[in-house]
C-alpha cells in the first residue's frame, strides 16, 4: 500500500515537511531520507527543530512546529531530504519562566530529545567538551534494526543466576586486559572467554546510558576526576557512546548489541543498572539538558517553592509516579528489552521510585506496580536498591508484587561482621544462610540478592586490607564515602610485606566468598574480587579514571589460588541445585536428613541464639529430589574464630564418605579423605562433599 | 563521492567500493545487490581498497549479502583499511565476514 500521507506539505529554506505521527516519541526513520520527530510536552507554547549536520556548531535548518502540528501535548512532524548518518538534532521549547512556579522555560536553550536513540557530543570518552558550542549533548538518529541471528534474552531463571558487577571501563581499561579495544564494549567482548571460564552466567553493567563524565569534572594534584561511575543520566536511551570504541561511526548501538549477542551466545545474561531517581541536570544552579526546559514540573519533584525536592542526593528527583513520566520510564526499559535484548535491571536507589508527587512513600507505587505486571518485562529480571539518600529503607519490605528482587544490604553487613569475627552475628548469619526467611519469607529466597562487595565501598581485598577508607584521591578530605564498613586490614593497614598477614588476608577473601557462593538466594561477585583486585584502601572510586577503578589482570596471575577458588566454587554451586531452592525449605527431604541443617563442633548441636563464632552447616542433596546423578551431602565448616577448631562431622549414610571440595586454609587438602572431623586452622573454613564411596 | 562496481561470474561475485559508503548512497548498492537474489551466490568479495568510510548504512549493505544472497554465501572483504577493519571488528561482523 502506497501511503497518501507519506508527502511533503510545507517547506523552508529548502526543507521539506510535513505534520508527523505523533507515536512513537523520539526520531524515527521512515524511509530512506524521511525521518519523523515527535516530543512531548504539557506547558510549552511553542517548540523549534534544529537541525545539525554532525559536530556543527550552527544548524542546518530550524522549523517551527506549525500550530497544526500539535496534537494534544504532543509536537510531531515529518522531514524530508536527510541522512541519518550525518544528522545531529534539538529542540527549543518557549513557555513561562517562573522557577517559583516550576516553569523553566527558556527558547535559547537547545535540548536534547528525551527520546533520543544515540546522542553525540561525548563520544571519545575523556575529550574534552568545546564549551562554546550551545548544543553540548546532540541527539542521534538510529535505524532501530538489527540482525539478532536468533538471539533473545536467555530466561535463566532467577535462584540459577550468578551476579558478577562490573564497569564497562574499568573491567578492560588497563593494559594488563591484553585487549584491543580497551575501556570499551568491543573490549569487554574479548573477555567472555575469561568470564565463561570463571563460570559466572549474568554480568550487571554499570551505568551505561548516556552521561557525561565531565559532569562536575575537577582537578585533584594534577589528576583530572571525573563523573566516572555515571550514576547520573542525560538520556535514558542510548547507549554511552563513550563506552564504544566505534562511536566516532555513530556505531555505539550496534557494538553494545554485538556485546550482549555474544555474551547470550556464551551463556551470559545482562542486567543493567538503572538510574531513574535522578538526571544529570542537577539543582537550581545546573545546566539546561533535556527536561528542565522541555516539561520542567513533568519531570521533576518540586517544592511548593518551585525547589527540586532531593531525595537522590544529587540534585533533583525525577516525578516518576507522574503519568508521562512513568510512561517514560517503561517505553525506555522495554526499549532496551526489545531492542537490545536486555536481560534485567537493577534500579539505583529504588526506593525513589515509590514516592509520590509531594514525596511521601506510597504503598503501592504505580510505577513499580506497572514495572512488575508489564508485557514486555514479563520475564524481566527486577532488582532494586531498596533504598534512597532521603532515609527511605525498604530491604525485606520493598513493594514486589512477586517480582522484585532486592540488593539485601543487610547480608553484607552480617558476613561482613561474621568473617572478621563478630560472634553476635552467628544467629543472623543463620537466617543470611538460608536466604534470609526472616526478611522474605512472604516471597521467596529469589527475592535476596545477597552480596559482601559491590561497586559501592571496598572490593572484597580491600575489605580485609584496610580498617579505614583512604579516599583522598578523590579530593574531599576524605570525608566521602561510608565510615561503616566492617572491614579489618588483618594486622596492617594497606599493603605489607607481612606473609602471615597476607596469608590471612588471602583466607579471609575465600571465607567470605565461599559463605556467598554456599548460601541460598542469589550471589552477587564484584569484579576483580576473584583474583584479589584492590582500589588501594578507596571506598569511593566514583571520581577515579585511573588504577584506582582499573582491573590489574597481572593479580589474576599472582593470585591464581584465589582464582582458582572461586572457580571452584563456581562450579560447585552450579553442580548442586540444593544451594539454589529458593522456598526456604529445610526440614526432612528423601535423604530422611533435614535438607539444611545447623551444626556446633559437635554435630546436631548449635545454640543458633547465643554468639557463636565456629560452626557448620549442611545441605542434604537427594537425586529423588533434585536432577542429580547420586545422593550427596555438602557439609561447610566454619570457624570465624582466631584460634583453630576441630569440628566433628555428621554421621552420613553407610557406604558414603567425606571429601574436601575446598579449603581457604590450604588448597593441597583438596580431593583428600576425611574421616569424622576436621581440623580448622584460625579464620578458615572447608568444604566437604559427602558421596558414595 | 561514491561508486560501485558489481561482477558476478559463476556464483562468484565481486562488489568494487569506492569513497564514501553513507546513508545517502548505500540504498543504490542495496538495490543493485537485491538484483542477485536467488542466483546462487556462493561467495561475495567486498573490494575495499579504495573505500574510504563505513558506517550504519554500510553495514546494512553487508549484512543484506549475508542474509539475502544465500545461506552458504561466504562473504570476504580484501584490501580494508584500519578504520573499515575497526568499524568491522568493533560492531561483530567480523563473525561472519573474512578479512583478507
Amino acid at each position: 500500500m502506497i501511503r497518501i500521507d507519506d508527502c511533503p506539505t510545507h517547506e523552508l529554506n529548502g526543507i521539506k515537511y510535513r505534520c508527523g505521527r505523533v507515536r512513537p516519541f523520539g526520531a524515527s526513520i521512515i524511509s530512506n531520507d524521511a525521518i519523523n520527530f515527535s516530543i512531548f510536552s504539557k506547558d510549552a507554547e511553542a517548540c523549534e527543530l534544529l537541525l545539525y549536520h554532525n559536530g556543527e556548531a550552527e544548524p542546518f535548518a530550524v522549523i517551527p512546529f506549525p500550530e497544526e502540528f500539535r496534537i494534544g501535548n504532543v509536537f510531531s512532524m515529518i522531514v524530508y531530504g536527510l541522512d541519518y548518518e550525518n544528522l545531529e538534532y534539538g529542540y527549543r521549547f518557549d513557555g513561562k519562566y517562573a522557577p517559583q512556579e516550576g516553569y523553566w522555560f527558556d527558547k535559547t536553550k537547545i535540548l536534547l530529545d528525551p527520546y533520543a536513540k544515540l546522542v553525540s557530543g561525548r563520544d571519545t570518552w575523556g575529550e574534552v567538551p568545546d564549551y562554546s558550542n550551545t548544543f553540548q549533548h546532540r541527539g542521534r538518529v538510529i535505524p532501530e534494526d538489527y540482525d539478532w541471528e536468533g538471539d533473545k534474552p536467555l530466561e535463566i531463571p532467577m535462584n540459577d543466576l550468578i551476579i558478577y558487577e562490573m564497569h564497562v571501563r574499568s573491567f578492560t581499561r588497563d593494559a594488563s586486559s591484553n585487549v584491543k579495544y580497551k575501556g570499551t564494549f568491543a573490549g569487554l567482548l574479548e573477555k567472555i572467554p575469561y568470564l565463561k571460564e570463571l563460570g559466572v552466567n549474568c554480568v550487571e553493567l554499570l551505568p551505561i546510558f548516556e552521561f557525561d563524565e565531565f559532569e562536575n569534572s575537577r582537578e585533584n594534584n594534577g589528576e583530572r576526576l571525573y563523573n566516572y561511575w555515571g550514576y547520573s543520566t542525560v538520556n535514558f536511551y542510548a547507549p554511552k557512546a563513550g563506552y564504544a570504541a566505534s562511536a566516532p561511526f555513530g556505531l555505539a548501538a550496534e557494538e553494545l548489541k554485538n556485546m550482549v549477542k555474544q555474551l547470550h551466545k556464551a551463556g551470559i545474561e545482562v542486567i543493567l543498572d538503572v538510574v531513574f531517581n535522578h538526571t544529570a541536570e542537577g539543582n537550581e544552579q545546573g545546566p539546561y539538558i533535556s527536561y528542565r526546559g522541555i516539561d520542567n514540573r513533568t519531570y521533576y519533584l518540586l517544592t511548593p517553592e518551585g525547589y527540586y525536592y532531593n531525595f537522590s542526593g544529587c540534585g533533583n528527583t525525577m516525578n516518576c509516579n507522574n503519568a508521562v513520566v512513568r510512561n517514560c520510564i517503561l517505553d525506555c526499559l522495554r526499549y532496551w528489552v526489545s531492542d537490545y535484548h536486555i536481560d534485567g535491571f537493577r534500579f539505583d536507589l529504588a526506593s525513589i521510585l515509590s514516592r509520590d508527587e509531594n514525596g511521601a512513600p506510597m504503598t503501592s507505587p504505580p510505577l513499580l506496580e506497572a514495572l512488575a505486571h508489564d508485557a514486555v518485562l514479563g520475564k524481566s529480571k527486577l532488582i532494586a536498591e531498596a533504598w534512597d539518600a532521603g532515609g527511605l529503607y525498604q530491604v525485606g519490605s520493598f513493594p514486589a508484587w512477586g517480582r522484585w528482587a532486592e540488593w539485601n544490604g543487610k547480608y553484607r553487613d552480617c558476613v561482613r561482621k561474621f568473617v572478621k569475627s563478630g560472634a553476635e552475628c552467628g544467629p543472623e548469619l543463620v537466617y543470611r544462610l538460608q536466604g534470609s526467611p526472616d526478611l522474605y519469607s512472604n516471597r521467596s529466597a529469589e527475592a535476596s540478592i545477597n552480596f559482601i562487595t559491590c561497586h559501592d565501598g571496598f572490593t572484597l581485598y580491600d575489605l580485609v586490607a584496610y580498617n579505614e577508607k583512604h579516599n583522598l584521591a578523590n579530593g574531599e578530605d576524605n570525608r566521602d564515602g561510608s565510615n561503616d564498613n566492617d572491614s579489618w586490614n588483618c594486622g596492617a593497614e594497606g599493603e605489607t610485606d607481612d606473609a602471615e598477614i597476607n596469608a590471612l588476608r588471602r583466607r579471609q577473601v575465600k571465607n567470605a566468598a565461599a559463605l556467598l557462593l554456599l548460601s541460598r538466594g542469589i550471589p552477587m561477585l564484584l569484579s576483580g574480587d576473584e583474583f584479589l583486585n584492590t582500589q588501594s584502601g578507596n571506598n569511593n572510586a566514583y571520581c577515579q579514571d585511573n588504577l584506582i577503578s582499573w582491573l590489574d589482570w597481572k593479580k589474576s596471575e599472582e593470585n591464581k589460588d584465589v582464582l582458582e577458588f572461586f572457580k571452584t566454587l563456581i562450579a560447585f554451586r552450579k553442580a548442586h541445585p540444593v544451594l539454589r531452592r529458593t522456598d526456604f525449605y529445610a526440614d526432612k527431604n528423601s535423604t530422611d536428613y533435614p535438607e539444611l541443617s545447623f551444626h556446633g563442633i559437635n554435630p546436631w548441636a548449635l545454640n543458633t541464639s547465643e554468639p557463636f563464632l565456629t560452626f557448620g552447616f549442611m545441605y542434604a542433596e537427594s537425586q529423588k529430589d533434585y536432577p542429580v546423578a547420586e545422593d550427596a551431602f555438602i557439609y561447610c565448616a566454619v570457624n570465624a574464630h582466631w584460634e583453630e577448631h576441630d569440628i566433628k562431622l555428621p554421621v552420613i549414610p553407610e557406604g558414603m564418605g567425606w571429601e574436601v571440595v575446598a579449603y581457604s586454609g590450604d588448597d593441597a587438602l583438596q580431593h583428600t579423605r576425611i574421616e569424622n572431623q576436621v581440623h580448622l586452622m584460625p579464620r578458615s573454613l572447608m568444604l566437604l562433599i559427602g558421596k558414595k564411596i | 563521492m561514491f561508486d560501485f562496481n558489481i561482477t558476478e561470474n559463476n556464483g562468484d561475485m565481486t562488489v568494487k567500493l569506492k569513497g564514501r559508503l553513507d546513508a545517502t548512497v548505500a540504498p543504490q548498492l542495496h538495490a543493485k545487490m537485491s538484483e542477485f537474489q536467488g542466483k546462487s551466490i556462493k561467495k561475495v568479495t567486498f573490494d575495499a581498497g579504495e573505500l574510504e568510510y563505513i558506517a550504519s548504512a554500510g553495514l546494512r549493505v553487508i549484512i543484506f549479502a549475508k542474509q539475502k544472497l544465500g545461506a552458504d554465501t561466504e562473504i570476504f572483504m580484501k584490501d580494508v583499511s584500519e578504520d573499515v577493519q575497526s568499524v568491522i571488528e568493533m560492531t561483530g561482523c567480523d563473525n561472519f565476514v573474512t578479512i583478507i
